[in-house]
Parts: C-alpha cells; sequence; structure tokens
C-alpha cells in the first residue's frame, strides 16, 4: 500500500507554481500568496527595525553620547519603534500565518474576501512606503508613541509623513480583521461548530475583533496630531486651549489592545504547537478558547496603566490597577494549560516544540513582571524606565516572535513542501533563548536601578548592565538570522515533506504540501473534536473516543 | 560598575516610603517563583517523563478538562496577586496625601532643565535642596512639553504637564547627594535634564537658604504682577467689576456655576488664569480675560504662590 502521506502534488497543483508570470502575484487573490507577499515584506521591514535597535544598543555600551548625536540617537529609536510595532509586530503573525492558515484550517477555499486580502496588502505596502519615506529624508524624533504636544508642535523632522503611514497602514489591519472574522464566521467546514475550530482560529478570531475595534480610534487620534500640526487646531495643545493628556487617552486606547493584536496569535499558535509537540488534545479546550476572548475583552479596559504618572485622578488610577490585575487570569489560564496538555502526552522534542518552551518561559516571565507594573506603587518608580522596555520587549518580542518563528518552522513544509536542517533549527531556537535573556534581563535590574527610556546618555555606574545588554545583540542575531539562510537552503535541498510530517491533526494537514491553489482537491469535512490525538502512530486507545477528521480516516 | 568597584544590583533607599516600595517589590519576586515555578517543574517533569521514545508509561485515562482544577488555578493566583494589588493602593493612596506641614518647592520643567524656585525667593538650576526628615512637597509646571521629575532613590516620580499643576511629596531621610532626572521622553536633550537632590541636616539647610542669594519671594513677585497685570481692577477690594475676592480662597471649597464644587488648588487656581471660562464661579459673569499668552511660566508660579498668601493658610491642609 502506498503511504497516503507520501504523495506530493504536481507542479500546476501547488499554488507556487499554478501561475507562473510575476504579475500573477501582484494580482493574486490566493490568501496563501497574499501571505507570501506579506511575509516578504515584513522580513524588510524587521531588518530596517533592526538597524534602529543596532544603533541604540550599540550607543549604549558607553555612558556617553559618543556614537552617534543625540539627536540621531532619538531618531534611531523612534523610527526602531515605530518600524517594529507597526510595521512589523502587528501584521506578523495575522497577515502571515494567519492569512495562510485560516482558510487551511477551516476547510474552506479561500478568505471571505479574496480582493479585500490583496487591497490590505497594498494598503499596508504605501504605509509603509511613506514612514520610510519620512526615515530616509531624515526621521523624526518623537518616539513611536508620538506624544503631544512635543509631537504636534515642538518635533523637528518628518512626523506628518510618518504619522500618515501609520494611518494608512491601519486600514491593512482594519481589512485583515473583517475579513477574519467574516471567514470564520461563514466558511467553516461543514461539522466544524465553534468548539471543534482549531484555537489558532480562536486566537485570530479575537485578534480581530480588537483589530476592528481599536484601530479606528488610532486613526482618529493620528489625523488630530496632523491636523494640529497644520492647523493649530487646539486639541492637544494646552497653549491654545488642548489637553496633552487627552492624547494618552486616545493613543493608549488603541496602543495597550495593540499589544494583545501582537500576543493573541502568539497564544493561538502556541496552543497548535503544545498539542502537536505533545500528540495530545489540549488541555481545557473551551477554557482556552474563552480565554482569548476574555483577554481581548479585558484589554480595552486597561489602557490607564500607561498613565499612573500622568497626573491622572488617584482613584482612576487604582481602578486601572485593579483592572489591569484581572488580565492575570485568562493568561494563567493559558500557561496552566499548555503545561498540563503534556501530561501523558507524547513528546518529540523538535524544533518547534523548543521555540514553545521557550515561548512559555518568556510569555510567563514577561506577563508577570506586567504584574508587577500594574501594581501601581511600584510603577510609579519604574514607569518609563528599562523595567518597561524588558517587560514590554518580553511580551512583544520574547513571546510573539518567538511564537511566530515556532509557527514558521512547523508550518514550513506545508508552505513549502520541504523539511529544513533540524539540527540547525534546535541550535537556532536555543541561541534566540538564550540571548533573548542576556539582552533583554539586565534591562529589568537597568530600570529598577533608575535608568530612564530613550537615554543617550546615562550614570556611569550602570555601564556593567548595559554592556551585559548589548551583548546579547550578536547571539540574538544569530537566532533571528541563521533561520533564514537554513529555511532559504531547505526550499533547493530540502528533503520532501509529504502531506504531514509532524502527524499532526488539523484540517491543513490533510491537503498535500504545499497546497494546491484552492487548497483542497475536495471541500473537506470535520467530524468529532478538535486535536483527535493520536494521529498517524498507533497508540493506545484512549478512555474518549477520538474521531478522526474525515480525509485522514478515509487514507 | 561602581566607583568603589561594586557592581549596582539594588539603588539606595532614602525614605520610609522607598523601603515600603523596595518590600513590595521583594514581595512580588516571591510571588513570581510562586506562580512560574509550578508551570517550569510541571514542564520539565511532564517533558522527561513523556517523551515519545519512554514506552514504560501509562498513557491511558487521559484527562482533558478538570473543571475544579481550572477554577482552582484561575482563582488561587487572582486571589494572590489582589493581596498585592491592595497593598500597592494603600502606598499609592499616601503619595497623593502629603502632610498638611509639607514645605513647598515650585518646579518648572522646560526643553531642557530644571528650575526650582524656593518660597523665600531662592532660586536654583537642576539642583534641589531639601532638609532631611521634613516634608517637601514640589508644585510643578511644566513650560513646553510633558516633563516628568523622577527621584529614584525615593522610588517616586510624577509627569509634569504644560496647562496643568501636579506636585509630588516626600520625606528623605538620609543627607547626602542623589539623583533627579527626567523620565518622560521630552526631545532631544532629554538624556541631559538630569541634576542633583541635595538632602541636608536641617540646620544645614537652613543655613544654605539663608546664604543663598534670594530674589524677591515668589508671594511679593506675585503681588507686584497682581497689580501690573490688572488682575486687581476686578479682584481689588474697590474694583468695578464684580469679581470673586481672593482673600482666603485657597484650599476652599468653591461652587461652579456648572453645579460642581471644587476645592481650590493650585491647579484651580492655574486654570482659572489660563482658561476662566472652563470653571465660572457660581453667581458672577464670565468676564474674566483669559491670561493664556499674556503670563510666562514663572510668572503664573508666582501670581499661584501670592493668592496662596494671601488667604494665610499656606501649606496647610485638611
Ligand atoms: C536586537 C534586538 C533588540 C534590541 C537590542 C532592542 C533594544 C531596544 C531598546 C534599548 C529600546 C529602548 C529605546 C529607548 O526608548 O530608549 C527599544 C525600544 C523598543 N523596541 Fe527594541 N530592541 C530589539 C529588538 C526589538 C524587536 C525585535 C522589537 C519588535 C519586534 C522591538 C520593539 C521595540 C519597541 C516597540 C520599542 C519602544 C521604542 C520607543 O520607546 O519609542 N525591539 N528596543
Ligand atoms: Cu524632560
Amino acid at each position: 500500500m502506498t503511504d497516503p502521506s507520501q504523495e506530493r502534488p504536481s507542479r500546476s497543483e501547488n499554488f507556487w507554481t499554478a501561475r507562473e508570470t510575476a504579475l500573477s502575484w501582484f494580482l493574486t487573490t490566493d490568501h496563501k500568496r497574499v501571505a507570501v507577499l506579506y511575509a516578504l515584506t515584513l522580513i524588510a521591514t524587521f531588518a530596517l527595525g533592526s538597524v534602529g535597535a543596532a544603533i541604540v544598543r550599540l550607543e549604549l555600551i558607553t555612558p556617553a553620547g559618543d556614537l552617534v548625536s543625540a539627536e540621531a540617537y532619538n531618531r534611531a529609536f523612534t523610527l526602531h519603534g515605530i518600524v517594529m510595532v507597526f510595521f512589523f509586530l502587528v501584521p506578523l503573525i495575522p497577515a502571515t500565518l494567519g492569512n495562510f492558515l485560516l482558510p487551511l484550517m477551516l476547510g474552506a477555499k479561500d478568505l471571505a474576501f479574496p480582493r479585500l486580502n490583496l487591497a490590505s496588502w497594498y494598503v499596508f505596502v504605501i504605509g509603509a512606503g511613506l514612514a520610510v519615506a519620512a526615515i530616509a529624508m531624515g526621521g523624526l524624533e518623537t518616539g513611536w508613541t508620538f506624544y503631544t504636544p512635543l509631537s504636534s508642535v515642538y518635533a523637528d523632522g518628518y512626523v506628518t509623513l510618518a504619522i500618515l503611514g501609520v494611518f494608512v497602514s491601519g486600514f491593512a489591519s482594519i481589512f485583515t480583521g473583517i475579513n477574519f472574522i467574516v471567514t470564520t464566521h461563514t466558511l467553516r467546514a461543514p461539522g466544524m461548530g465553534w468548539f471543534q475550530m482549531p484555537l489558532f482560529v480562536w486566537g485570530m478570531y479575537a485578534t480581530s475583533l480588537v483589530m476592528v475595534l481599536a484601530t479606528p480610534v488610532l486613526a482618529v487620534t493620528l489625523l488630530l496630531v496632523i491636523a494640529e500640526r497644520a492647523f493649530g487646531i487646539g486639541v492637544f495643545d494646552p497653549a491654545i486651549g488642548g489637553d496633552p493628556l487627552l492624547f494618552q487617552h486616545l493613543f493608549w486606547f488603541y496602543s495597550h489592545p495593540a499589544v494583545y493584536i501582537m500576543i493573541l496569535p502568539a497564544l493561538g499558535v502556541m496552543s497548535e504547537l503544545v498539542t502537536a509537540g505533545s500528540h495530545n488534545r489540549i488541555f481545557g479546550y473551551r477554557f482556552v478558547a474563552f480565554s482569548s476572548i476574555a483577554i481581548a475583552v479585558l484589554s480595552f479596559l486597561v489602557w490607564g496603566h500607561h498613565m499612573f504618572t500622568s497626573g491622572q485622578s488617584m482613584y482612576g488610577g487604582i481602578v486601572f490597577s485593579f483592572l489591569s490585575f484581572l488580565v492575570a487570569v485568562p493568561s494563567a489560564v493559558k500557561a496552566y494549560n499548555w503545561a498540563a496538555t503534556l501530561y501523558k502526552g507524547r513528546i518529540t522534542l523538535n524544533t518547534p516544540f523548543l521555540y514553545a518552551l521557550s515561548f512559555i518561559g518568556l510569555f510567563v516571565f514577561g506577563g508577570l513582571t506586567g504584574l508587577v507594573l500594574a501594581s501601581i506603587a511600584v510603577d510609579v518608580h519604574v514607569h518609563d524606565t528599562y523595567f518597561v522596555v524588558a517587560h514590554f520587549h518580553y511580551i512583544m518580542v520574547g513571546a510573539a516572535v518567538t511564537a511566530f518563528m515556532g509557527g514558521l518552522h512547523f508550518w514550513w513544509p506545508k508552505i513549502t513542501g520541504r523539511l529544513f536542517n533540524e539540527s540547525l533549527g534546535r541550535f537556532s531556537a536555543v541561541m534566540l533563548f538564550l540571548g533573548f535573556n542576556l539582552t533583554f534581563f539586565p534591562q529589568f535590574v537597568l530600570g529598577y536601578l533608575g535608568m530612564p527610556r530613550r537615554y543617550h546618555e546615562y550614570d556611569p555606574d550602570l555601564q556593567i548592565w548595559n554592556v551585559l545588554s548589548s551583548a546579547g545583540v550578536p547571539m540574538l542575531a544569530v537566532g533571528y538570522g541563521l533561520p533564514l539562510l537554513y529555511l532559504g537552503w531547505s526550499l533547493k535541498i530540502g528533503e520532501k515533506a509529504g502531506r504531514n510530517p509532524w502527524n499532526a491533526a488539523g484540517l491543513e494537514w490533510t491537503t498535500t504540501s504545499p497546497p494546491p491553489e484552492h487548497n483542497f482537491p475536495e471541500p473537506p469535512e470535520w467530524e468529532g473534536p478538535a486535536y483527535p490525538y493520536p494521529v498517524g502512530e498507533t497508540e493506545e486507545p484512549q478512555v474518549q473516543e477520538e474521531a478522526q477528521p474525515k480525509p485522514e480516516r478515509e487514507a | 560598575m561602581r566607583a568603589d568597584g561594586a557592581i549596582p544590583v539594588w539603588p539606595e533607599a532614602i525614605s520610609a516610603h522607598a523601603d515600603s516600595v523596595d518590600a513590595l517589590a521583594i514581595g512580588f519576586f516571591a510571588l513570581i517563583w510562586t506562580l512560574a515555578l509550578p508551570i517550569g517543574f510541571a514542564i520539565v517533569w511532564f517533558g522527561w517523563r513523556y517523551r515519545r521514545l519512554n514506552e514504560d508509561v501509562d498513557r491511558k485515562q487521559r484527562h482533558h478538562g478538570l473543571t475544579w482544577l481550572e477554577l482552582s488555578w484561575m482563582i488561587v493566583p487572582f486571589l494572590l496577586a489582589l493581596v498585592f494589588f491592595t497593598w500597592s493602593a494603600l502606598l499609592f493612596r499616601d503619595l497623593h496625601r502629603p502632610p498638611a506641614d509639607a514645605r513647598e518647592v515650585y518646579a518648572i520643567g522646560l526643553q531642557w532643565m530644571w528650575k526650582f524656585e524656593h518660597p523665600g525667593g531662592q532660586r536654583e538650576i537642576n539642583t534641589l535642596h531639601v532638609p532631611a526628615g521634613e516634608p517637601v512637597r514640589v508644585i510643578m509646571n511644566s513650560q513646553d512639553v510633558i516633563h516628568s521629575l523622577y527621584l529614584p532613590e525615593l522610588r517616586i516620580k510624577q509627569d509634569v504637564v504644560p496647562g496643568r499643576t501636579t506636585s509630588l511629596w516626600f520625606r528623605a531621610d538620609d543627607p547626602g547627594s542623589y539623583s533627579l532626572r527626567c523620565a518622560e521622553y521630552c526631545g532631544v536633550s532629554h538624556s541631559r535634564m538630569v541634576g542633583e537632590l541635595v538632602v541636608m541636616a536641617p540646620a544645614a539647610f537652613e543655613a544654605w537658604l539663608a546664604g543663598t542669594e534670594a530674589g524677591l519671594p515668589l508671594a511679593r513677585a506675585g503681588e507686584a504682577l497682581f497689580r501690573e497685570l490688572g488682575c486687581s481692577g476686578c479682584h481689588g477690594a474697590n474694583a468695578a467689576v464684580r469679581a470673586p475676592g481672593l482673600a482666603d480662597l485657597y484650599r476652599r471649597p468653591v461652587p461652579l456655576a456648572s453645579g460642581e464644587t471644587v476645592i481650590a488648588d493650585e491647579r484651580y487656581l492655574t486654570d482659572s488664569i489660563l482658561m476662566p471660562e472652563s470653571q465660572v464661579v457660581a453667581g458672577y459673569e464670565p468676564v474674566m480675560p483669559s491670561f493664556q499668552d499674556v503670563v510666562t511660566e514663572s510668572e503664573l508660579v508666582a501670581l499661584v504662590a501670592y493668592i496662596k498668601s494671601l488667604s494665610g493658610r499656606e501649606g496647610e491642609r485638611e
């Protein structure tokens, strides 16, 4: 009997080669190709953002501001912040893995609005183009937070252009969010109820809600800053009757939820990696699914914790502190449930699973230091210091980007049809974890010692911790850079992957790798629970009967 | 590294409040380990025991959820965290309740320096002298963008926002020289907006005050301005226009035309000078012009100090 999992698609059945011309890529409505377009774009923005980070960390090796001028330094961290947040982290998982996988996981031919999806990429590229133009013309020094009246009245540089870029790219988020929500509602395979969906889909769904509801607030806020710069309308500038704190309220009303736009998809990826790596059904499916929604809802209620020292009222501060503590509950649910999923599993310590473990460590540590910041009296001390920089890098970079790397390795065989070099994969995952902690752990110490963020010069006493932090950067560079090389090589020399190299559950593994243009030869159906492990290998029967997704069973 | 070669791991703490914040922070480290270690242990232990090649374990009877377990790991960490929430909220409340007898200092933040002014008219730049063991209240305004006065050894900071008056208070115990920084990014030379907090024994402090050349004391300067700008034309005793009297105003409740009542603190006084229409006193016409573009930040501080001096209750608090 031929093993059906080893059969491979012919050229025309494969979305990469189904259409040959370059134009076919720029006019594609195939969600998989749009995902690839986004991925290539994001590699470029990540490289640009990393240049900013490198300048910052190089400068901070010595306490004196000696490598670049104060203005250049400020422009470097502004570049780093704007590019990484708006043009890398926000779209990172939704626009790449989400775009690629959502229809496959639901058993759909494409997203609900394929042309809107392509439009979102164009809009994103235009927005990024405007921001890059602002940077190329000399940049700006407002920080990515654009606080007024610094940004509206005092800052030099191409502030308006950069803000316009962020504004335009916001529409890409909104388009993606609408598309995912409608797709999840309408295009699920027959038999797949809400509680049979993979948790990655739940994560994307919750993310989309936040994108659709929060992004317009940012858009309006940024327009007001532009109007204030151009016409002095007096919304934020106190000299003409405006209120600078109004900007902060509006800005964080978007930007706090934005952190969850970065982390919710990562939590979804994680549930996939943990179940596949331990070959076990997720522990407490409904709790994990609802915790994504709970996090999304709570994310709208806690923006005031960025403003504990701003002069808002004392009781306001205490209420926001309390609400912020609530977020710990759904986050704890996730972490404990992943750990419990390993129990009685069949665990393989492969590259995606290593990333998953490293993610859990960084997420738990980042989350718990978030509690420290939520407790208002401690935050008064560490707010706007390197403690905060460390905390948000643990969550936004440590957790979100690590989850992306894990997901990229996990679905690489599906996307490209090739296997990568497993030893190099494990090596990079470990380097990334070590390099990350070396870079960012010292920043917790620096913050508690009182080093404010966005400092070009600092107290010489603090040099040792800054040197350690900078020493982590080359390791990080290997951790992020090496995968680019071996994944690239795998396209030429990688072993062919087959349908389901990890013996994972989920509809995306039932089609050929890479999938054909319309995903499935025949529309699939779904039966039974989510994650019907075990798959492939023979295993002991389980207490609860496990159904298989249909195509697997027929195989 | 410090001059003596030691690696700094913990900042000095020079007030009772700073000690409490440290205690809370250390408590938090204990909490973090309590919550994180079970996850770490579980992952390592399960990861080893249930590795794929280990065929000696029982994989039957898998659970796919246990409600009591889920509830327990939602509720227990939350209750633990609530203890910390309460603890820190109480500390925060203290920060917002300056003692009645706090000595007042005015501060103005601007790109890129800190200007301080003592009530006796002694002015300093980027250095703030205070007496040890006495409560000090710093009343702050910004001349341009948002700054933030950060005193790490006291574990406090407070943003300085243009168009409003903010304040912080502390009681520093140990004489010495400590850092004073700007913590809110305020433009190109943000990292140079740093200085020194000099805590002196009370007698030495009095000597310092006496030996420092003083400008016109703030309230006196304010009084002169009050005439010069024509405030007295309306608010004075025999004024033609009917305007609320200012004697004894500071810290009194003021009924507004809108029906609300506000306490006439520094922020109210500042707002009334800059944006008179926003809070009209009940029973008066909104005829006062805004002094937004007329007075500078330091003139504003002087005016407020003058109005406070009229009530003879300076620094007093109920
Ligand atoms: C090589 C690794 C990295 C290093 C060494 C690094 C370093 C830094 C430093 C020192 C700052 C603080 C600048 C300041 O405000 O004074 C900073 C800010 C920031 N970083 Fe990174 N970073 C790195 C990677 C990343 C990555 C991968 C991301 C996102 C994916 C990221 C996102 C941010 C953001 C959003 C800020 C805030 C910028 C601001 O405050 O305006 N960083 N980074
Ligand atoms: Cu400043």
